[in-house]
């Protein structure tokens, strides 16, 4: 495995062999089909967007085409740093103001620091955006696994819980948010929260809509373990823990994997319309703000945090796979 | 000699959604210790529900086994199943499916380094040494099936079960394995219960073979002895009057006394048309191509083998 890992990964492969001036033909081939071909399908669809794009006109001017949208990326990234700077600027106004009062009057007690208030920028909203998501997605795993494997091992369970799972699972995350927005402002009162309101309303609601593959997946990966090792387990007289973390839970693996991904892929959507229809901060929030703000930059931002929200969702997925495929022993269950 | 195990009256029934069925009738059987036993008979017979019963894995009806005065209830080490198909955790190399048993039938009695020495001595019996950190995934069928058998003897069973331990092999892989358990039967002289659907390898390796009657109702028809000298060679026998006799009393019993029909009612003729005429004559053309076979081919493989063993 060592040595598979050290070899070049394997779209670099046919440039690799290209080099080496092994078989050049065929390589040509590979690289035009694995890089030419993307590159292609890539170069297609700017040129229509561009064309497309020039033809429609809202009531906020003209769809803005992809110079335009890469224009408002480079924006909305000068804007991130700007804010960053304020906000240094702004700890040193303090910090000086201080620093006199203390020369003028040694007795005097420094005021406190206040912090920041300014408003979050696209980066910072990408940020929250992943923790919410990242806390809902474990959230709903540590819920998900246990209860998948208890599942999957007694038949009395899962008739049990079947039709729960079989009616939630459909449940749009637009319809659990009022019930679960309200149900977090009555319950989770204390004076001093550790977790905003509004992160803890969607932290719950993506948990509630990403728990249901994982869930299914786990339990089919439980029951789907075969006989012959169950036998193996049971002439060896392992004991009920030892059959779980010697037999079942690796057995599972590959498909709990499988459960993990699509739960990921989930409650990334999910996320998103959460936080747009909640008016929670993160990449919604700014979807929804820039849509209300109505200028004439506003549908180019929206476009950059639409490819913004696609790209991540990529990242997490590939970010999954490699996980799979670094935990799982069967390589031969991933294919894409 | 006093038996080792006794199966008395095994009779069992599976509850189906037609109604119970009686897949085994008053099943009787001693064996002794360092005896090895082979079970033949048609697929469906109940073969494989005997060894089932003898590992624990099934409870008799009525009836039961008896394993060194104690009756047996439930399934244990020693009483070792090499299943048909390995059945290995396939996320452990072959070392550590052999681990995986020996720490589990020898804690607190070997040490670390003693476990370590019995595994690799296990692996090295059935010749799996250069490949013993390899996944299943990454073997042969045929090496699989020998570090299942590995896994079998590492927890010193008191009686070997094995259900078509070769029924998933190509025959000259089949001949290899025969010729590797006959070696380590010579060294262990174990006692064991093999299922086998392969006459030649039945005569080949047994003392006794046990021939079933068709079920439903199933339950011992014959009992062969096999009074082959050993260690017995297959080339040397392939000739031998003795063997071949041996050889046409199973098949007998087989093709002739326990034909495998759709219509079991004694007496009756089935018609020349009844498709199971023909599968009858079918199943014994397989099955004397495959003697054929396997004969042929060892006369190749016993010479190559014996330059892999030495
Ligand atoms: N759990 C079960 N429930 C119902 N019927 C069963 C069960 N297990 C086995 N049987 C039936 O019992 C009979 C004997 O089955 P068994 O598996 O022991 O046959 P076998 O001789 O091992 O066959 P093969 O050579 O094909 O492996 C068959 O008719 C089978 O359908
Ligand atoms: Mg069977």
């Amino acid at each position: 495995m060592a040595i598979s890992q050290l070899q070049v990964p394997s779209w670099l492969e046919p440039f690799a062999r290209l080099l080496r001036g092994d078989r050049p033909g065929e390589q040509i081939v590979k690289v035009l089909r694995h890089v030419g071909l993307p590159l292609l399908g890539m170069a297609l669809f700017l040129m229509l967007w561009q064309s497309g794009a020039a033809h429609v006109n809202t009531s906020l001017g003209q769809l803005p085409g992809p110079a335009q949208v890469w224009e408002q990326a480079g924006n909305l990234k000068d804007e991130h740093f700007a804010e960053r700077e304020k906000a240094v600027a702004f700890y040193q106004r303090q910090e000086a103001r201080n620093a006199e009062r203390m020369a003028e009057n040694p007795d005097a007690k420094p005021r406190p620091i206040r912090g920041y208030t300014g408003k979050p920028t696209f980066l910072d909203q990408i940020g929250t955006s992943l923790k919410t998501v990242m806390s809902g997605f474990v959230l709903a795993s540590l819920i998900a696994i246990p209860l998948g494997i208890a599942i999957g091992l007694s038949g009395a369970l899962y008739s049990a819980v079947n039709p729960l799972v079989q009616v939630f699972k459909p449940v749009s995350p637009l319809a659990w948010l009022p019930l679960v927005t309200i149900v977090v402002a009555a319950v989770y009162t204390s004076p001093e929260p550790m977790f905003a309101k509004s992160y803890v309303v969607s932290v719950l609601t993506v948990m509630l809509c990403s728990l249901w593959p994982t869930l299914i997946n786990t339990a089919v990966g439980v029951t789907s373990v075969s006989t012959d090792l169950n036998n193996v387990s049971k002439v060896l007289r392992l004991t009920w823990l030892e059959h779980i973390r010697k037999i079942v839970l690796p057995a599972s693996v590959p498909m709990i994997f499988t459960g993990l991904r699509l739960s990921l892929g989930t409650a990334w959507m999910v996320l998103i319309a959460a936080e747009m229809l909640a008016q929670n901060p993160g990449l919604g929030k700014f979807v929804w703000d820039e849509f209300q703000n109505g200028s004439s930059q506003s549908l180019g931002r929206i476009m950059v945090a639409v490819l913004t929200i696609g790209l991540i969702g990529y990242v997490l997925d590939r970010c999954m796979l490699g996980l799979q495929r670094w935990v799982s022993w069967d390589k031969n269950a991933i294919t894409r | 000699m006093a038996a080792l195990l006794d199966i008395t009256g095994v009779s069992i029934e599976f509850k189906t959604d037609k109604g119970p069925f009686k897949a085994l009738d008053n099943v009787n059987l001693k064996i002794a210790e360092g005896e090895y036993v082979s079970l033949i008979g048609h697929s469906g017979c109940g073969k494989s529900t005997v060894l089932n019963i003898v590992a624990g894995l099934l409870q008799a009806t009525t009836g039961g086994v008896v394993l060194e005065g104690k009756e047996v209830n439930e399934p244990g080490p020693e009483r070792a199943v090499v299943f048909q198909n390995h059945s290995l955790l396939p996320w452990l190399t072959a070392y550590q499916n052999v681990e995986l048993a020996v720490k589990q039938v020898f804690r607190g009695q070997k040490s670390r380094a003693e476990m370590k020495e019995w595994i690799e001595y296990n692996l090295h019996l059935v010749h799996m040494d250069h490949a013993m950190h390899k996944r299943p995934d990454e073997i042969s069928g045929g090496m699989k099936q020998r570090v299942g058998i590995a896994r079998a003897l590492a927890m010193q069973p008191k009686v070997l079960l094995m259900d078509e331990p070769f029924g998933a092999l190509d025959a000259l892989t089949r001949a290899h394995l025969q010729d590797s358990l006959m070696e380590i039967q010579r060294e262990l002289n174990n006692t064991v219960i093999m299922i086998t659907h392969d006459v030649d390898e039945a005569v080949l390796l047994s003392d006794r073979i046990v021939m079933m009657t068709n079920g439903p109702a199933a339950t011992i028809g014959e009992i062969l002895s096999i009074e082959l000298d050993r260690p017995r060679d297959r080339l040397a026998l392939a000739d031998d009057p003795q063997y071949n006799h041996y050889r046409h009393e199973v098949l007998r019993f087989l093709y002739e006394k326990q034909r495998k029909t759709d219509d079991s009612s004694a007496g009756r003729k089935p018609p020349s048309t009844n498709t199971s005429a023909a599968t009858t004559a079918s199943v014994a053309d397989e099955d004397s191509a495959k003697s054929v076979t396997a004969e042929s081919v060892s006369a190749v493989v016993t010479p190559l083998h014996k330059k892999h063993v030495a």
